[in-house]
């Protein structure tokens, strides 16, 4: 296109004229600023006649409550973990001042991990395509010419390489591991954990920095009217400082009101698709892209497996008749068989698997053994905690600290039945912990000792 | 004042707020970087790079091509019809994106015998998904022509 760059060059060749005083720096800077790169650098390369700061600012806002959330879910997440319990529980033991906030987590409401994980993960897919808009609308940015004008924009646009490469990251690596795919270096809780606080400073500047951008551009047009123009009424958005707009719109084929819907119906094909694996019942069966969309099996026992028995290598002798727990921590230890335990009293809850994984069962009903009668026989009435301790030989979570609040929770339990049936082996026969709003994998199956401590 | 923004080109809140991003994502980022640090920062940068130089310009040269083709078929400039295939590819290739491991089974055993599911059912469930959703699309689009032929009959 040479007749472009001709063009192009005219207003280049003015300024040099009129700067021909100023210092050597100056005239350097201009000349760069009057020959961009070819292609994407080129302002006439980017042509919707859609792209502008009001569409960025309507998905940024949807970002701003959206992202939010995942933060905060996320964070309590981790908190979920008790991880300042115990060594064992901690999977980032190099946190810092990132467990800041930690607390004890609690038993109530029961439903409470559930909840949790369940709108962290089905949030996070559902805003998948409001993200991809957002990077739509403001790549052409990404190109800006000059790179940078000035020292804040240079800050500036590599905190953002912060924020464009943590959000993605924090996507994909989550998307990953909800699909067991885990092919990214290392443990998914340091990569999510760590790159959600290198997002989370980004992202927090990134909100000071561009609120009131956002909020103007919002007045800039009414939502109302967008939603009455159709594509041949579309026009686009008057220049802007920003450089979002078009400098040469092509013909709209889609108007502002269609590009919300296309983002709008993504988001709902995705929720119709996922949300049944976390709200169960009647519902899971319409979750049919989630990993969780059916029954593995029917019966009591017939309800979601997180690994079953064979996968983590438990072997017919571990669990069978030659079975004990053993209770440690008191003035000496005890050795129960099933049968044992079967003749203590025993007491029933209502209790659901939620998977930090985002999916979750209906309410069990869970027959079993408190830990807290466990810890009387074991001699300690008053436990501070338990450590938990399954046949599982090798992987994560085989070991497990409950806190002081759960151990002392009643409806926390050494289950041995489920639904009025004996546990199968993938849900952890002959014994598992249940607790109260726990992740799931606090619930330690195969369960072969418990240390209570004071 | 104003001969800090000279300097800097923004206010100073600017900077506050750019030097605490900075700082909190240092700390993270050397817990972050702890283990192989290598592979970390091709995934923590190749996420962006993958998206805004691979991804974006895939399905932007794809719509192009599909606007292309359509105004190709109808002779004419912009095609009007052309959002009724936008819309169910779209949609279908948004699936696809978020659910691509277990549409194309890339962890087939961990899958299976983890969870004690079929993870084979997720590719012809997409597959379905999506052809309903182009069936969708032709179903409206006829509807809205139907109208239209009758709007103008009407008015004969
Ligand atoms: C900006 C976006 C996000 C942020 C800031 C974020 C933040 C967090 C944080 C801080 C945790 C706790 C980390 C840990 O336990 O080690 C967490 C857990 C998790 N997140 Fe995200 N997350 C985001 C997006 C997503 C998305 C899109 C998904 C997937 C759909 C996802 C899936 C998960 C899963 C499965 C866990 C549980 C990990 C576990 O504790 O075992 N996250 N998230």
């Amino acid at each position: 296109m040479p007749e472009d760059d001709a063009e192009e060059q005219k207003p280049g060749r003015i300024s040099r004229a009129v700067h021909a005083a100023a210092g050597p720096a100056v005239r350097g800077q201009e000349r760069l600023a009057a020959h961009p790169p070819p292609g994407p650098f080129r302002p006439g390369f980017w042509r919707s006649p859609i792209r502008g700061p009001w569409l960025t600012a309507v998905f940024g806002l949807v970002l701003l409550f959206g992202i939010t959330t995942l933060m905060v879910t996320g964070l309590l997440s981790y908190a979920a973990y008790d991880p300042d319990v115990d060594p064992v529980n901690d999977l980032t033991p190099d946190k810092g001042i990132l467990g800041f906030y930690l607390f004890d987590w609690p038993t109530r409401p029961y439903w409470l991990y559930r909840l949790l994980q369940g709108v962290h993960v089905t949030l996070g897919i559902v805003l998948v395509p409001v993200l991809l808009a957002k990077l739509w609308s403001v790549i052409p940015k990404l190109f800006t010419w000059p790179p940078a004008r000035s020292a804040a924009q240079a800050l500036e646009r590599l905190s953002l390489l912060l924020l464009v490469g943590g959000v993605i990251f924090e996507f994909v690596t989550g998307i990953m591991n909800i699909q067991l795919w885990y092919a990214f270096p290392g443990s998914f809780y340091r990569l999510h954990l760590y790159g959600a606080w290198v997002f989370i400073g980004a992202f927090v500047a990134h909100v000071i920095l561009k609120t009131p951008r956002m909020l103007s551009a919002l007045r800039s047009r009414s939502l109302r009217a967008e939603l009455r123009t159709d594509t041949a009424h579309t026009v686009p958005e008057p220049p802007d400082p920003d450089g979002l707009v078009a400098a040469d719109p092509a013909a709209p084929t889609m108007s502002r009101r269609g590009a919300l819907a296309l983002v709008g119906t993504g988001s709902l094909v995705l929720l119709a698709t996922t949300a049944g694996q976390s709200i169960g019942g009647a519902w899971r069966e319409t979750a049919l892209l989630a990993p969780r969309g059916r029954e593995p099996g029917s019966g009591p026992n017939g309800f979601q497996i997180n690994k079953t028995a064979a996968y983590v290598g438990i072997t017919p002798e571990q669990i069978g008749p030659a079975w004990r727990l053993r209770l440690s921590g008191g003035p000496a230890e005890q050795t129960l068989s099933r049968e044992d335990l079967l003749a203590m009293p025993l007491s029933t809850h209502a209790l659901p698997i939620a998977c930090v994984e985002g999916w979750s069962t209906d309410d069990q009903d869970w027959t079993g053994v408190p830990l807290l009668r466990l810890a009387e026989l074991a001699g300690v009435p008053r436990p501070s905690a338990v450590l938990v301790q399954s046949v599982q030989t090798g992987g994560p979570f085989t070991a497990t600290v409950l806190a002081g609040n759960q151990v002392r929770d009643l409806r926390s339990l050494l289950a041995l039945r489920v639904n009025g049936a004996d546990l199968s082996a993938d849900h952890g026969y002959p014994a598992r912990v249940i607790v109260p709003a726990a992740p799931g994998v606090h619930n330690t199956k195969w369960v072969g000792r418990l240390t209570f401590r004071t | 004042m104003a001969r800090f923004r000279r300097w800097y080109g923004a206010s100073p809140l600017h900077l506050l707020a750019l030097a605490g991003c900075f700082a909190l994502a240092a700390y993270a980022a050397i817990r972050l970087f702890d283990y192989e640090p290598l592979r970390v920062a091709i995934w923590f940068v190749g996420a962006a790079v993958v998206h805004d130089l691979v991804l974006y310009p895939l399905y932007s040269v794809g719509d192009r091509t599909t606007q292309e083709a359509a105004s190709a078929v109808s002779r004419g400039p912009a095609a009007p019809g052309v959002n009724y295939v936008r819309f169910p590819a779209c949609l279908s290739l948004l699936l696809l994106l978020v659910w691509l491991p277990e549409i194309l089974r890339v962890v087939v055993d961990t899958f299976d015998r983890s969870t004690g599911l079929d993870g084979s059912i997720f590719l012809p469930r997409w597959l379905l998904i999506t052809a309903c959703l182009f069936a969708a699309s032709a179903g409206v689009w006829g509807l809205r022509n139907l109208r239209r032929l009758r709007r103008r009959q009407h008015r004969l």
